[in-house]
């Protein structure tokens, strides 16, 4: 990466940051975008410290326990990448920043389903994932205003499910519902097929457009279906009605 | 408190929303997300952040401004423009670049679109159940 050149100066101080009103960001009192335990890896080769995490907007501070009024510190979330690793560790996930000497931050939660919150939480706190939201939602406001004489362009169409429902959802599927004639031949009432991830643009939610390698995409879908597939496993060792009234 | 400089280091070279010199002590400051970077002019490191969340933009005589924070409102960052132009447009555009602002944005239009079509514009998201965009989430 070539920089801009400049002039040969002493080493400089750090960069100064408004510390304050970043404290302050962290501790105001409206609810937080997502908060609780989580173990840090302190270097590569550090032990873990659990600390108490706060998400709020693209900031992840992080403070000593629940009750500190001063986070310890943040983590600047624009452009990074939530993934799962293998570690020693139970239910650990890495933030990972591209760039030489980049730092990859090792979290570990105490649950699985706190992992996932965790994973789904920070995937989308970018502030450039926000605005492609806001932007996709003004662009069509103003088409329904303007009379809606196109409609929406959708950003994938979403595919139907096998009983003709169409729109995927985040609340389990009731497995009760019966099939409508005429759906796909030899479908039964019963289970539900495992609920497709959600449709989203070729953008990955944390970085510019053409910065997404294939690999992060693929790593971040990849993610998403695992979470679900074991999410649609566990409901199937727990079969909700199976038929009966 | 600790904070992960190298990639507010990298996030001061994404491209910005605004850029421009700007005076008092002659900076180059350019809006990335909802950060305010500094530059001495002649270097490609920023001096300093600010992070916008929770601050008040007031106009200064013609063609200035100041950025102030909830947390210390006797603090003030003086910017002085090249023309009550820019100054307008600088202003509109710091107010827009807090998170706050574009999350209470999203709710808006959400709420909007939901009105009028009936149907939930975030499902094709897969975020409709997500706290931080529930209405109550806009205070009055």
């Amino acid at each position: 990466m070539t920089q801009v050149p400049r002039p040969h100066r002493p080493r400089r101080a750090a960069m100064k940051l408004n510390e304050r009103s970043l404290a302050f960001y962290a501790t105001c009192d409206t609810p937080a975008d997502n908060e609780g335990f989580l173990y840090k890896k302190g270097g590569r080769h550090a032990a873990y410290h659990r600390r108490w995490f706060v998400l709020r907007g693209n900031m992840l501070f992080y403070f000593e326990d629940a009750a500190s009024r001063e986070p310890v510190g943040v983590i600047i979330l624009e452009g990074c990448t939530v993934e799962l690793v293998e570690a020693a560790e139970e239910f650990a996930f890495a933030v990972r920043f591209a760039g030489a000497r980049a730092r990859t931050y090792v979290l570990a939660a105490e649950s699985q389903a706190a992992m996932e919150g965790w994973v789904k939480a920070l995937s989308r706190a970018s502030f450039d994932y926000l605005r492609l939201v806001v932007r996709e939602l003004e662009r069509q406001l103003e088409a329904v205003r303007s009379g809606g004489a196109a409609p929406p362009r959708r950003p994938r169409a979403l595919p139907p499910k096998e009983n003709g429902c169409a729109v995927w959802s985040a609340e389990p599927a009731a497995a009760t519902a019966p099939a409508p004639a005429g759906a796909t031949p030899g479908s039964q009432p019963g289970p539900e097929p495992p609920p497709l991830p959600p449709r989203r643009r070729a953008s990955a939610p944390n970085g510019p457009l053409d910065s997404a390698s294939f690999a992060q995409l693929h790593e971040w879908y990849g993610q998403e279906v695992r979470a679900l597939r074991s999410q649609w496993l566990k409901s199937q060792a727990q079969p909700e009605g199976g038929g009966e009234a | 408190m600790r904070y992960n400089e190298k990639e507010l280091q990298a996030l001061s070279r994404q491209p910005a929303e605004m850029a421009a010199e700007l005076v008092v002590k002659r900076r180059l400051v350019k809006l990335v997300v909802n950060f305010l970077f500094y530059f001495r002019t002649d270097e490609a490191e920023p001096v300093g952040a600010l992070l916008l969340e929770h601050c008040r933009i007031t106009q200064e005589e013609p063609s200035g401004f100041s950025i102030s924070f909830l947390e210390d409102p006797e603090r003030k960052y003086h910017f002085e423009c090249c023309s009550e132009e820019q100054c307008q447009e600088w202003m509109g555009a710091l107010r827009r670049a807090s998170y706050e602002f574009m999350r209470r944005s999203l709710i808006f239009y959400r709420n909007e679109l939901q009105k009028m079509t009936g149907k939930d514009p975030l499902e094709q998201f897969g975020i409709s159940g997500e706290a931080r965009f529930q209405l109550s989430g806009l205070k009055a």
